[in-house]
């Protein structure tokens, strides 16, 4: 089946995204970027428009449209603030992950704070100082207490970590054991024990908030553990390939906005008695954009529906992630070049689309990981290089 | 309250508009809902909501909004946006632009009244691509209902069997009484905040400006809201059209500017060649 429509649900669930974000979210974004101020009133609007429960069952506060609408969505957001879409990404997959993984009273207590933006933010606390793409080297310990579990250790790079209402924390519930020993847990942000350090200055992305978590003897109750003792890791995995979707989709979604931006300026700018656009060197430039974001957007699109289709989509997912952040990368670094030294003020948006795309070749999986997760698919699976 | 809305498809007025010989050419044009009738979409939902009730779960409706459009079966996509919005139900009158006039659209509407029985029938002010700004007029005068054309401002009488219509004219505002049923067509400043008062929200209730955005929400919910389909035939209107298209023409090419040297030419040339000093 080929079939590159669109149905009617998801043109207007991109159109609602598009037109919220060019009218609310647009005109600030450079501040948010200069200020560093957390888009809280923006995400309390996301949340009431049913942005942050886009795949989540209606009965638990989502709009349940599924894995294309959050990617096209995700991409209008992006494309006006990419760091307002973070908290978002961040948000819709902590709610993914314990419709999924959770039990029905979880589900109940915990998602439709999430998508009513009541918890304001969901937060993923897997990463740690020593165990970035190793998340299996974690040292953060939950140890059995009477009444539940107590987690000791520290994390690194959580995004909303200061204004989240809920994460999902992992944590080694038997450090013997390697990956099969970590568990997953879900702490409200408010539990004694758990605080969260300074603000990590950035190069980019300065609106959405990236903070360590220490935990000192915080103490959970039995209901806090997620999908099982030692599912951890592989409820962790689960949760990243949806994430990289959305990781996809906001780099298509800066890409698009880099694009656009520098279409405006080649026409308007002139040097040699003519407009930049009529150079062949710059028109090349900007086709060999628009073809690497047009690939991008159907890797990703394509993940998507594979997601929706309930079809096997790791190695989709890891492609769409590594192509179209890369790709965006370049369309970046394009659109600074074609505007010249405007390109490198802050007098124009492309500067700030640079920053705030670096980050997606890095999070949600480096470039690097993304090509193991490929090479393992391609290798091991029955699937190998087909599709 | 029953409102029956228009919602007519318009060429993106912010698109270069094209020319084929003697007519506009519409292939590869993005149409968007006429903003003046997606304003009466609002307008229909402030009127019959209680916006102050119902709490994150939406505001409690109260009444019915009827969409209705005249074109082509793609104009279910703009239904159907006005349905995500919140509209209860919509009508597509299948008809060809090019074979209707502003009386015609009268005359349907008319009978699509005296079918759906509402208590008012509200419309933008005006079509973007036409501007022709007579059919609201044309249908009042049809259904002999008492008319109030580019309303600023609506507020609901106390008893509900009238409406208090706010015109912005040059003097200032006049309001008028009309008492229902009654045609009310609505210019841009009736998405103002609190350009609506329907005697349910709250007073002091202050809307975001503009049309509501689609939630996802209402968007899925659309999704099982009816589209009647009907036809000009069906509705008993036989084609006649009291205004023909005769010639399209484009503007002519504006002329490029001349740079002037100084302010000494600049005054001299607006008082030498243009004659405005």
């Amino acid at each position: 089946m080929m079939d590159f429509e669109l149905t009617d649900e998801q043109r207007l669930i991109r159109d609602t995204a598009h037109d919220f974000a060019e009218r609310e979210l647009r005109p600030r974004a450079a501040e948010r970027d200069r200020t560093g101020q957390f888009p809280v009133e923006e995400l309390r609007a996301l949340a009431k428009l049913g942005l942050l429960g886009v795949n989540v069952p209606e009965p638990l506060g989502g709009a349940a449209a599924g894995a294309i609408a959050y990617a096209l969505a995700m991409q209008e957001i992006a494309r006006a603030d990419a760091s307002v879409s973070v908290a978002m990404a961040v948000t819709n997959m902590v709610a993914e992950v314990i419709v999924r993984f959770g039990t029905e009273p979880q589900a109940r207590e915990h998602v439709p704070r999430l998508t009513s933006g009541e918890s304001l933010a969901g937060a993923f606390a897997l990463s740690e100082p020593q165990a970035g793409s190793d998340p299996a080297a974690m040292a953060t310990t939950a140890k059995r207490t009477p009444s539940g579990w107590r987690i000791d250790g520290a994390k690194q790079w959580i995004t909303s970590g200061d204004h989240a209402g809920l994460f999902v924390v992992w944590a080694k519930t038997d450090p013997a054991t390697g990956a099969r020993g970590i568990s997953a847990f879900l702490v409200k942000g408010n539990t004694s024990g758990l605080s969260c350090g300074r603000r990590e200055h950035k190069m980019g992305l300065n609106g959405s908030s990236t903070v360590p978590l220490r935990f000192d003897g915080c103490e959970v109750g039995e209901e806090a553990l997620l999908g099982g003792l030692g599912q951890g890791f592989k409820i962790a995995l689960a949760a990243l390939d949806g994430g990289r979707i959305g990781i996809a989709s906001q780099a298509l979604g800066v890409g698009r906005a880099a694009l656009e931006a520098t279409r405006t300026y080649v026409k308007e700018r002139h040097q040699f008695g003519r407009p930049l656009a009529a150079n062949q060197a710059v028109q090349f430039r900007l086709a060999d954009v628009a073809t690497e974001l047009e690939a991008a957007r159907l890797l990703t699109l394509r993940a998507a529906w594979r997601k929706e289709q309930g079809m096997p989509f790791t190695r989709e997912a890891s492609m769409a992630k590594l192509y179209a952040s890369e790709a965006t990368g370049r369309a970046c670094d394009a659109a600074v070049q074609l505007h010249g030294g405007y390109g490198y003020t802050r007098e124009y948006p492309v500067e700030r689309l640079l920053r705030d795309a670096r980050v997606q070749r890095i999070y949600e999986g480096t470039s690097e990981i993304q090509r193991l997760v490929i090479a393992r698919e391609l290798l091991s699976s029955e699937r190998g290089g087909g599709t | 309250m029953k409102i029956l809305v228009t919602l007519k498809r318009v060429p993106d007025p912010e698109q270069k508009v094209k020319f084929k010989g003697d007519a506009i050419d519409f292939t590869g044009v993005n149409w968007v809902p006429n903003q003046f009738d997606e304003y009466a979409v609002e307008a229909a939902l402030r009127l019959t909501e209680n916006a102050s009730a119902g709490g994150a779960g939406g505001a409690v409706r109260d009444g019915e909004v009827v969409v209705v459009s005249i074109g082509p079966k793609e104009v279910a996509q703009q239904l159907r946006a006005a349905l995500a919005m919140g509209a209860d139900r919509a009508i597509l009158i299948d008809g060809d632009d090019g074979a209707l006039d502003a009386e015609m659209v009268a005359r349907t509407l008319v009978k699509l009244v005296e079918q759906e029985k509402p208590d008012l029938l509200l419309m933008g002010k005006l079509a973007a691509d036409s501007e022709n700004n007579q059919v609201g007029q044309l249908a009042a005068g049809y259904l002999h209902w008492p008319q109030a054309t580019f309303a600023a401002t609506i507020q609901a009488a106390e008893d509900g069997k009238a409406l208090d219509v706010g015109r912005e004219v040059d003097s200032g505002v006049e309001i008028k009484r009309v008492t229902l049923p009654a045609v009310v067509t609505v210019d841009l400043r009736i998405i103002a905040p609190q350009a609506i008062k329907n005697g349910k929200t709250a007073p002091d209730h202050a809307y975001p400006e503009g049309p509501r955005y689609a939630s996802l929400k209402g968007i899925m919910a659309a999704k099982k809201k009816p589209i009647t389909e009907t036809a000009l035939a069906t509705l008993g209107i036989a084609p006649s059209l009291r205004v023909k298209t005769t010639a399209v023409t484009a503007p002519p090419a504006r002329k490029a500017g001349v740079k002037v040297a100084s302010v000494e030419e600049l005054v001299a040339k607006l008082h030498n060649e243009a004659k405005v000093l």
